[in-house]
């Protein structure tokens, strides 16, 4: 939508109300060399752009957490000249390394005798202030809040206790301090430290805040609140209350832990803050259902206001259906009317204002359906894939095996589906279809109109895209494969 | 020419160090700013040391802590308040940092600052400094913006005036949440310097608009305001504008807001006077009390006292006494225990008969409380039901409640049992104390838990204090002597800690006679550590001896143990016969 999305020949007649989008690769940070191994540390586990969309933030296995700025949107001056150059130059958001930092660190619990990962579970942007990034990092226990600062290099070049001691000597001091004249007298010798500021600078992450020890499971999701001052960190069993500023006392809001553990049927598999609405919170279990919750109503947020759920048909239930109804992920959409979430097979739009079912419900990989068996047996069926919303809320998109992502319109009657691998040409297993002509390969994203198997059945299990963000305002979608961090526009 | 510049070294150093690399050089530095001033004069410090900490702000939050509240007192230093306004620009950049506790102390010291400031220094330096802040790029500047109107306005001209109170209506309206608050929670300061006209007009509407807020954490601050405004109002107006707002509001969908109206509905009262309060207010309290939240009904409960002291009695049992009841069987035990807390002081409010007939049946049903807090509460505020009706009513459910507690199985309620146990011996009589209570004081010793037997051997002392060393050496001496031939060492200490504590109180008679004794006997038991603690109570001891004793059995009784195999008896004895030594000297 930035003007790159030239008609496609080939799909012209697409019976869309919006043309659609061409996707292309933008970027990749961190690609595999040929017969290089990943390694376990480096394997991207989050994926967060912030408000703007002038910074994107990964975290990783290794505890670590990498800033991305946008190159094209800072140089505005350079950006405006080579416009002028060229009018036809392509636009679209580029982004470059900033820096990166490590959050958190492998801990023991020697109380409990349970080792905690470092691995960076979530990452959400906060309030950018004085030029400075905030944001909160999570592992599977601790939520650090982090600033990060570009802050000028700065040399102190004149001290009173320096090399020429003349003044402390007591001897004339021969040297002038700032071309001033110096009085006679020990007085006048005192002088202020100079500091000279360079032009260099240098980006420095500093640990604000670190809330511990309030989460008896794995944390599995952190969202900010539109009040500014609070965020919630969710759990398998319980959803906790924090203030930024106070780390050493949280509120619990959602508690679903039964007395006896052995009637535990439903855990929180995650949660996010409205977008707006400060006093509405939603989150997901693991029997495919999506809870809104009103924080006005009371302190212990034990009932719901609303349920979303979808009841599969007596007829089609398997001893799977449990498993694969569970949801991995939910997200508001950014006007807060919508919500998306994913379970196993499918990606489903829910309105908010309507709890009898989802508005659409997106087929992901339907060619896994007969594999259930096998995906169970070796635990695939566990994998928690992420998804998303453009910003304009017209498509969602959400990840699959064989390191592909696919993208679907969710303008009513509208069938637009686009799948797209992780790789420097995201077309590239399209075009070994022999019904494509080579040639096509390098300008055109296959577009399918039915739910079959696009690949045949040469799907990789190991190589899984779980996580990836859509930038808030532009048709951009970043999304990792293994340690590579992967940008496409459209 | 310069000399030998020895008092200025340490300065030099100082000077040097608000830029070291150890943060707690540099916080030393900061801390000592003043020092660093007066050695540079006056106007050096205004030239040279105020602009170096203007632009050398980038440090860590705890530096610039003390930089914001060093400046606040700074005035001497730069030469008084003429020169005041140079101290702005440096605290002007601290409240726009993003540590909350920095921006505060920085607002802090700009108003101290600006309250002494000369009225045309106001409009030249200080209002600038405000409309800079509240047009800031950044939310933390306008957040600290909003603290400081209340110094700007009195002293501004007419047309200030009116653009302060319209920045003020922006930030009131600002995008951000943080800004919103930081205005609702200031407003009443402002409001107080704001004359009436405007205050009618503007500043009413200003507060409409917040008490509307999309944002709970907003609207709840706007309760804040309510009671500040009210007072500021004359009552007509306080009854048109504010009572309206109050009623919405204990009304309101957020159980948070409600939470806040509970909490300041009393102060509420206050301003809009006796007529309303009966007619509105007493029926959103009433509301407030039965509130499904259980935080609403805590926040409710823990005020009714209050409440109630600015109610007639018959208003009280008419319509809150009703409320009382509901809440003595609440299911929250949270909600009980607020309640217990206040009750007893609703006693003199109601005065002797409502207490008996409608308060006592309450204070009885929550000394049976299941929760062991609630029993508790009425327990710690027995004195003022006693004042009202005697304890004698209460005496016979009273003991059964206590004994309970003392025997609680969860240490945590012992040990507060335990600390009201004087309380509860003043109010309830020696007769009654020796009756009940003296055994429970004594098995307190030999409780399982250190923090209990600790704290009962205090407890003696106490009790010694509060009923006369006569009185001790019938019902505690003998009791507590006895217990040293208990067979764990443990709890032969703990007779030792007792013994140390009761001297002092018992006097150098009881002392020498009966306590000493039995302290120089336990020098010969077998265990070590009981041995060096002889040595420490020994050495406690002799401050309140005769010179003679502590030279006939005290001081061989150590020169012994000084001689004991044990390393920490023979360090202990030491120790002690030190100190004997010094006294010695010093008498």
């Amino acid at each position: 939508m930035n003007g790159t999305a030239t008609p496609e020949p080939t799909e012209a007649s697409a019976p869309t109300p919006q043309p659609p989008l061409d996707w292309r690769f933008s970027q990749v940070f961190g690609e595999r060399g040929a017969g290089e191994d990943v390694q376990d540390v480096d394997i991207i586990s989050a994926i967060e752009f912030n408000k703007t969309g002038h910074h994107l933030a990964t975290g990783d296995r290794g505890g670590r957490v990498v800033l991305f700025e946008r190159t094209d949107a800072k140089d505005h001056v350079s950006r405006k000249e080579a416009e002028k150059a060229d009018y036809s130059i392509s636009r679209h958001p580029e982004f470059r390394y900033k820096t990166e930092f490590q959050s958190h660190e492998p801990e023991f619990d020697y109380l409990k005798s349970l080792e905690i990962e470092e691995k960076i579970n979530k990452i959400k942007w906060c309030q950018e202030t004085n030029g400075a990034s905030f944001l909160l990092s999570t592992n599977d226990k601790t939520i650090k809040f982090w600033k990060v600062q570009e802050k000028k290099v700065k040399k102190i070049c004149e001290m009173n206790m320096n090399t020429s001691n003349a003044h402390v000597n007591g001897g004339p001091s021969t040297h002038v301090p700032n071309g001033g004249i110096l009085k006679p007298g020990g007085l006048a010798l005192l002088r202020m430290p100079v500091v000279v500021t360079s032009q260099e600078t240098s980006l420095a992450a500093n640990c604000r805040r670190v809330y511990a020890h309030a989460h008896d499971y794995h944390i599995n999701s952190i969202s900010n609140n539109s009040d500014g001052e609070t965020f919630i960190s969710a759990d398998d069993l319980r959803i906790n209350l924090w203030n930024l500023e106070i780390s050493n006392q949280s509120f619990n809001i959602v508690d679903v832990k039964p007395t006896n553990m052995e009637d535990l049927t439903e855990v929180i598999t995650s949660a996010e803050f409205h977008p707006s609405h400060c006093n509405t919170l939603a989150y997901s279990s693991s029997k495919g259902s999506i809870r809104l919750v009103d924080l006005r109503q009371s302190a212990l947020c034990d009932t719901h206001s609303k349920l979303f759920e979808q009841h599969e048909s007596a007829g089609s239930r398997s001893f799977f259906t449990e498993i694969i109804a569970s949801i991995s992920d939910i997200k508001f959409s950014m006007d807060g009317r919508h919500i998306l979430s994913r379970d196993y097979m499918t990606l489903k739009l829910w309105d908010v204002n309507m709890d009898s079912g989802p508005v659409a419900t997106f087929q992901v990989h339907e060619y896994l359906r007969p594999k259930l068996c096998d995906l169970y047996e070796n635990d695939s069926i566990f994998d928690k894939f992420e998804c998303c919303q453009s910003g304009d809320g017209l498509r969602v998109a959400t990840g699959s095996y064989s390191n592909i992502f696919r993208v679907f319109n969710c303008g009513a009657g509208d069938s637009e589906v686009t799948t797209l691998e992780a790789t420097r040409n995201p077309t590239r297993r399209q075009a070994q279809n022999p019904a494509r002509p080579v040639r096509s390969m390098t300008r055109n994203v296959r577009r399918e109109n039915t739910g079959i198997d696009a690949n045949g059945n040469s799907y990789d299990l190991s190589t899984k895209l779980l996580h990836l963000a859509w930038h808030p305002a532009e048709n951009l979608i970043a999304c990792a494969a293994a340690n590579s961090l992967y940008m496409y526009y459209g | 020419m310069a000399m030998v510049d020895e008092p200025l070294y340490p300065i030099a150093v100082l000077i040097d160090e608000l830029k070291n690399e150890d943060i707690q050089l540099r916080l030393n530095s900061i801390r000592r700013l003043s020092t660093i001033a007066r050695a540079l004069g006056e106007e050096r410090t205004r030239k040279e040391l105020i602009p170096f900490l203007s632009e050398n702000n980038d440090d860590e939050d705890e530096v610039l802590l003390a930089m914001a509240e060093e400046l606040g007192v700074f005035i001497p230093y730069v030469g008084g308040v003429e020169h005041a306004h140079v101290l702005l620009p440096p605290l002007e950049t601290l409240s726009t940092v993003e540590e909350t506790c920095v921006r505060d102390k920085a607002v802090e010291s700009l108003c101290r600052i600006g309250a002494q400031m000369k009225e045309n220094d106001i409009v030249d330096f200080f209002i600038p400094v405000v409309k800079r802040l509240a047009s800031g790029e950044w939310f933390t500047a306008r957040v600290s913006s909003c603290g400081l109107f209340h110094i700007a306005y009195p002293s501004a001209t007419d047309p200030l005036k009116t653009e302060l109170r319209t920045i003020y209506g922006q930030l009131c309206q600002d995008d951000m949440p943080m800004v919103r608050r930081a205005a609702a929670s200031n407003l009443g300061k402002f409001a107080a310097t704001v004359e009436q006209s405007h205050l009618k007009t503007e500043i009413m509407s200003i507060f409409d608009d917040l008490t509307q807020d999309d944002q709970d954490s907003v609207r709840l601050l706007a309760v804040e305001g309510c009671a500040a405004l009210g007072k500021l109002l004359e009552p007509q107006d306080c009854v048109a504008h504010i009572l309206p707002v109050i009623v919405n509001f204990s009304q309101d969908k957020s159980w948070r807001v409600r939470y806040m109206v509970a909490n300041q509905l009393y102060e509420l009262c206050e301003a809009v006077g006796p007529e309303p309060t009966r007619a509105d207010l007493v029926p959103a309290y009433v509301r407030l009390l039965r509130d499904n939240e259980a935080e609403v009904r805590i926040a409710a409960a823990g005020k009714v006292t209050k409440f109630c002291r600015i109610l007639s009695p018959q208003l009280a049992i008419q319509h809150i006494l009703p409320c009382v009841k509901e809440l003595s069987s609440d299911s929250s035990q949270h909600v009980r225990s607020a309640l217990a807390s206040v009750i007893m002081g609703m006693a003199p409010v109601l005065g002797k008969d409502a207490t008996i007939a409608e308060l006592l049946p309450i204070f009885l049903s929550l000394l049976k409380d299941e929760f062991p807090d609630v029993r508790l509460n009425i327990i710690s505020k027995l004195d003022q039901v006693n004042q009202v009706i005697g304890i004698d009513l209460l005496s016979q459910s009273l003991l059964p409640a206590i004994v309970e507690l003392a025997e609680d199985r969860h240490w945590r309620v012992r040990l507060a049992i335990i600390e009201y146990i004087p309380l509860l011996a003043s109010q309830l009589g020696v007769g009654f104390f020796d009756d009940k209570l003296g055994a429970l004081c004594m098995q307190w010793l030999e409780d399982k838990v250190f923090s209990i037997r600790e704290a009962a051997a205090n407890n003696l002392k106490r009790l010694a204090e509060e009923f006369g060393p006569e009185w001790a050496m019938q019902h505690i001496i003998p009791q507590v002597l006895e217990k040293i031939n208990n067979p764990h060492y443990l709890y032969r200490m703990t007779i030792l800690q007792a013994i140390s504590l009761l001297a002092p109180v018992m006097g150098a008679d009881i002392t020498c006679q009966k306590l000493l004794p039995v302290v120089i006997n336990s020098s010969k038991d077998r265990v070590p550590n009981i041995k060096f603690n002889v040595a420490k109570v020994l050495q406690s001891l002799v401050p309140i001896l005769d010179q003679s004793v502590v030279d006939k059995t005290v001081k061989p009784c150590l020169v012994e143990l000084s001689e004991d195999p044990d390393v920490d008896v023979r360090y202990y004895a030491n120790q002690a016969l030190q100190a004997c030594d010094q006294i010695m000297m010093s008498s």
